[in-house]
């Protein structure tokens, strides 16, 4: 429950730009600097608002955004003063709750035009390998083995794709989960990336070709895990009431959730959670809140924006937003319900992580965005409630309602 | 087009050179006994639950002091994946290799993860018997693995 019932960070702050570098295969971004990708994501976001980067005194960032260093990034774009600087804990679960911080500094009169950001150059180092043992070639994301993790990587768990196939395959035991519904997730994502000229991954994906993938980590095959990717995007929010006279008609930030529930914990890093959420996304105390903070519920959300860095775990936010019963994800993408536009929710209508880009989930605020804007290229009709999650993994993940003013 | 479509290929452990432990104080008596071929955990003296990996902390009455108990090593597979591409050049050989998520009995559900072995990719499954095997790595760190009982 709300501490003060009633009050609440509900429509009082609104996204008012979103921006983009091109997307890039990993590595390819070179010879610019993150910075650089930094701050062209930044620049191109206010320029969508119509602001500029004398109006911006906040920094709302989550996992990687700048590498953590605020101080040169203000220095080097010239931004007039800090008033704000916050960080979410953990790593692309926070993809939606930076937003969520942005909203509350400026709920709170702490700043009041803040960015949101991730920028990603995995030219020396991925993503992919990051428990792997640091110093490894291929390895350079990864973490100096701790006395948790020495519970962990003895048993080659080195890989967050390797993880969540263990997850998985829990999930498949319990419900029936089938490989083909893994494989609706995977191309029905494929197919809107296909109507996408962002998107790096637009050639026609087969059933058959999904099944002739090689498995990575059973169950998982090389088209349930994420791209690879450089590049950077940014949001910028403003209070609602500034919003009206920018651009764009706002995006209300309605609610903003972080969090999860303790024994989540270090999730696939630990593999102890209770076993009534270990074939989870981790997301269920965090979404029971956002619906609660926004007074709506799951048959109000027009598009779903869902991280997906595999397409596993694209099924288990199903459920755990309340979309379908805990167990049912399956049947229910199976049903053709998250394909655009027939679908009864369409789901990562811009290409996702796993067939536009993968830049920590923050093109999926984006694109909830365009949605709201009746601006996207794969536009929900009419769609007026946007749902963004940020990536289930360790405790925090997050997520945001969106809403048109 | 099944759920399950690992060939019949035997089981590898990930390269040996790859791991390395690093205990603090509440983790060190699991390494020590492990050295020792001895499964021990840790469970509060004052109400009794168990907590894995070993931590300053009682999950469930925060009181700090354990016993260490000596387990049987035998569990069940709670969940695994099978491992078929190396995330590192360093792991080219090691593939495939089955990380296992193993629940001990009559522990609050400790989960103790490790590498299976004498075994193929296609005997793994959930709900499978297994008994600890431990990998001595290097002098004076072991880890466990597991193997259908």
């Amino acid at each position: 429950m709300p501490r003060c019932p009633g009050v609440t960070l509900k429509d009082e702050a609104a996204i008012v730009g979103v921006g983009a570098t091109p997307y890039y295969k990993r590595g390819r971004s070179l010879p610019q600097t993150p910075l650089e990708l930094a701050g062209k994501a930044t620049l191109a976001a206010l320029d969508d608002a119509g602001l500029a980067i004398t109006d911006v005194d906040g920094l709302a960032l989550y996992s990687v955004g700048l590498g953590g260093d605020t101080s040169l990034f203000a220095q080097t774009l010239g931004i007039p003063e800090v008033r704000f600087t916050a960080m979410l804990t953990g790593g692309g679960g926070g993809a939606a709750g930076s937003v969520g911080l942005a909203a509350a500094a400026i709920d709170a009169g702490m700043a009041t035009c803040v960015v949101s950001l991730m920028t990603l150059q995995q030219a020396a180092s991925r993503f992919g390998a990051s428990y792997a043992p640091r110093g490894r070639p291929g390895a350079q994301y990864s973490a100096p083995p701790s006395p948790e993790g020495n519970f962990i990587q003895p048993a080659g768990l080195m890989a967050p794709g390797q993880m969540f196939a263990v997850i998985t395959q829990r999930h498949m035991y319990r419900y029936g989960t089938q490989r083909e519904h893994l494989a609706e997730v995977a191309i029905s994502t494929r197919e809107n990336a296909r109507r996408r000229p962002t998107a790096l991954m637009r050639d026609e994906l087969t059933l058959d070709e999904y099944f002739a993938a090689r498995l990575i980590a059973e169950p998982l095959c090389l088209f349930d895990f994420c791209l690879e990717c450089d590049g950077a995007v940014a949001v910028v929010t403003v209070s609602a009431a500034r919003a009206r006279d920018l651009r764009h008609p706002p995006v209300l930030v309605t609610a903003s959730a972080h969090g999860g529930h303790g024994r989540w914990g270090q999730a696939i890093t630990w593999m102890g959670m209770p076993d009534e959420m270990f074939a989870s996304s981790g997301h269920r105390p965090v979404a029971r809140r956002l619906y609660e903070m926004a007074g709506l519920g799951p048959a109000d959300v027009d598009v779903a924006l869902l991280y997906d860095h595999f397409s596993p775990m694209v099924l288990l936010q199903l459920e755990d937003y309340g979309f379908c019963p805990i167990g049912e994800s399956g049947p229910f993408v199976a049903d053709g319900n998250i394909r655009w536009p027939t679908g009864s929710l369409p789901v990562n209508t811009h290409g996702g992580n796993l067939s536009e880009a993968y830049i920590i989930g923050m093109t999926h605020v984006k694109e909830a965005v365009e949605q709201l804007r009746g601006q996207a290229v794969n536009q929900v009709e009419g769609a007026e409630v946007a749902l963004v999650t940020g990536g289930p993994a360790s405790l925090p993940t997050s997520s945001l309602l969106l809403r048109a003013a | 087009m099944t759920a399950s479509p690992a060939p019949a290929e035997r089981l590898r452990v990930p390269a040996a050179d790859l791991i390395r432990l690093t205990p603090d104080p509440w983790t060190a008596p699991f390494w020590e006994a492990a050295a020792e071929h001895r499964l021990v955990v840790p469970r509060c003296t004052s109400c009794g639950t168990f907590r894995f990996p070993p931590s300053p902390f009682c999950w469930r009455c925060q009181a700090q002091a354990v016993e260490w108990v000596e387990r049987p090593g035998a569990g069940t597979v709670y969940s695994f994946t099978v491992v078929w591409h190396p995330v590192l050049p360093d792991l080219a050989d090691s593939v495939p290799y089955a990380p296992a998520v193993v629940e001990l009995p009559d522990t609050d559900h400790v989960r103790v993860v490790g590498a299976v072995v004498d075994a193929d990719a296609s005997d793994v499954k959930i709900g499978l018997p297994v008994e600890l095997v431990w990998r001595d790595v290097r002098a004076g760190e072991t880890v466990p693995t597991w193997r259908p009982a």
